[in-house]
């Protein structure tokens, strides 16, 4: 029952920010579901999959999606994740996730004051 | 579209791809932000931004699945239940004005960065370790 509220929750976040959800169902997972760091985080995975397809299909049908330019972002990107483990291991993790997090803020700024 | 513009959101592509691997997310919270750089407006980058999710979890997924961690029935359940919530989510986003959904959508970036900067701090709660 708590993973279908977990869900739930996840699935309205996702649609209304474009996002996969797993900002809130990996901490969910874990804290209110109680499963470990690493299954939390591939279940995300899993579900997020489903989340995605769904969400994009009822933009879709509104006509909001633009296949093109989801394209140029996600191919890459699926090239990205793939690098991301492979890199994760030679960097040190806590700089990289330092260099996201400075990315991001500039983004926010930038998000709020546009 | 000039050729600094695709490779720029190309770059940011392939960051959005290492950050959804370190973590375990789709990478839509910098999906979102390119495709407005791209010219597109609030809702279509966040209706863009879920197709655009999707090849990047197949690729994470398919790395779970070769660590052995994928777990296929409770990814399902979640998954599942996660479509009801998708279409409220869908309902409040086509009805609230595009400036607030991108300032709504401001905060959750400012919240991400902030939640990162800690982790980083306390050497990481949960990136997940291959």
């Amino acid at each position: 029952m708590r993973l279908v509220g977990i869900g739930l929750v996840a699935g309205l976040f996702s649609a209304l920010f474009g996002v996969g959800g797993g900002i809130v169902a990996v901490p969910l997972l874990i804290v209110a579901a109680g499963l470990g760091e690493r299954t939390a985080t591939s279940v995300s995975l899993g579900a997020i999959g489903i989340t995605a397809l769904a969400g994009a299909i009822a933009y879709a049908v509104e006509g909001h999606v633009h296949v093109g330019y989801a394209a140029l972002v996600g191919l890459p990107a699926a090239a990205g994740a793939v690098a991301g483990t492979a890199l994760q291991q030679r960097l040190s993790g806590s700089s990289i996730v330092l260099g996201f997090a400075i990315l991001l803020a500039c983004v926010g700024v930038w998000l709020l004051a546009g | 579209m000039s050729a600094e513009t695709i490779a720029a959101a190309v770059a940011l592509g392939v960051a959005a791809g290492v950050l959804a691997g370190m973590f375990g997310v789709g990478g839509g919270i910098l999906f979102v932000p390119t495709l407005l750089g791209l010219g597109l407006g609030q809702l279509d980058a966040e209706a863009t931004s879920l197709l655009a999710i999707l090849p990047t979890v197949a690729a994470g997924t398919w790395r779970q699945h070769r660590y052995g961690n994928l777990r296929p029935r409770l990814a399902l359940v979640v998954g599942v239940s996660s479509v009801v919530g998708v279409q409220v989510g869908v309902l409040i986003a086509t009805s609230l004005p595009e400036h607030v959904l991108r300032r709504l959508f401001g905060v959750l970036v400012l919240a991400v960065a902030a939640q990162l900067a800690w982790r980083s701090r306390s050497r990481g709660t949960y990136p997940s370790r291959p």
